[in-house]
């Protein structure tokens, strides 16, 4: 199994809060953390969600190995017709959604930590919805440990493929 | 850190915590998260090939957004949990209102705690993300 292990450097942690327009000083400005109660920089608490960075086999990243990316090019999608793990048509892999995120945090994450996920998959269920036909739910549960093994952040994912998209 | 003999239940704290989202934020989101899927960026794809009207946000950028507003609330590194559901999908242009409301206080191993209902809307009033939280208080 490819190391996915998950370095925490402070300047992540200040892109991931720009993205999240979150400009609390907490998240960027180590004079402020470190005089504060909580005593030094710490993660928002949708950070290890980034630590799809660290997985070399994320499929949702475009690989330097030139294996192809599904998103558009010189066409609208970048998939090729066949043999593609992806989905032949190029939308397959796209009908995934994010249907839940439930996190339990045992302490906060830290620039220098060094987070091992670890993912089970757990429940998997269907339903029909008027909005989106079949749907198939799967959930998935990562643990992430710190370098002394301890457990830091518990995340339970629960992802969604419908059978066409959504209608809004 | 909420103060427990300052809150009680049923007091609510909302923000406004995105206004006319823009793509380039979303943009910035999977640069920074390293979730790059085209649905989020890539318009030609998503409105030609998946048939959505146009690109939308990921669902951990919302849940982001709306976790703004819980720690502004609760206080940094005072949450025990959060979870949502997201209930609808979030476009470029949208503004987003977080909610947190007290729904109890208790004691649990000599700690206190506050759960927290969240409910994230945009600007017509639909629902785009549902979810609690636990935030310790002192």
């Amino acid at each position: 199994m490819p190391k996915k292990d998950m370095p925490i450097e402070k300047s992540h942690i200040m892109m991931f809060a720009r993205s999240i327009g979150d400009p609390n000083p907490i998240y960027y400005d180590e004079d402020h953390a470190n005089d504060s109660d909580v005593g030094s920089i710490i993660a928002p608490p949708t950070f290890t969600q980034a630590s799809a960075q660290f997985d070399p086999d994320y499929f949702l990243r475009p690989k330097i190995d030139g294996k192809g990316w599904f998103g558009s090019g010189k066409e609208p999608t970048g998939a090729k017709k066949e043999g593609s793990s992806s989905g032949g048509d190029g939308g397959g892999a796209a009908m995934g959604l994010h249907a839940e995120q439930h996190f339990e945090y045992h302490r906060p994450v830290r620039p220098g930590d060094i987070l091992t996920p670890e993912t089970k998959p757990g429940k998997t269920w269907e339903k029909d919805s008027k909005r989106a036909g079949k749907l198939k739910f799967s959930e998935s549960v990562t643990e992430f440990r710190d370098q002394n093994g301890e457990l830091v952040v518990t995340a339970i994912g629960v992802g969604v493929q419908t059978e066409k998209p959504v209608e809004n | 850190m909420l103060d427990k003999s300052k809150i009680n239940v049923g007091d609510t704290h909302s923000e406004v915590v995105v206004e006319d989202l823009k793509r380039t934020q979303i943009v910035q989101y999977a640069g920074a998260s390293g979730d790059y899927n085209p649905l989020h960026s890539d318009e030609i794809f998503t409105t030609k090939v998946v048939g959505y009207p146009s690109v939308f946000a990921h669902g951990m950028l919302s849940m982001g957004l709306t976790g703004k507003m819980l720690t502004n609330y609760v206080g940094d590194a005072s949450l025990k949990k959060f979870g949502v559901r997201f209930t609808n999908q979030v476009w470029p242009g949208d503004t987003l209102t977080s909610k947190a409301t007290v729904m109890s206080i208790r004691e649990e191993n000599g700690e206190t705690l506050v759960d927290l209902n969240i409910e994230t809307t945009n600007q017509d009033d639909v629902t785009v993300i549902t979810g609690s939280a636990v935030a310790l208080a002192k």
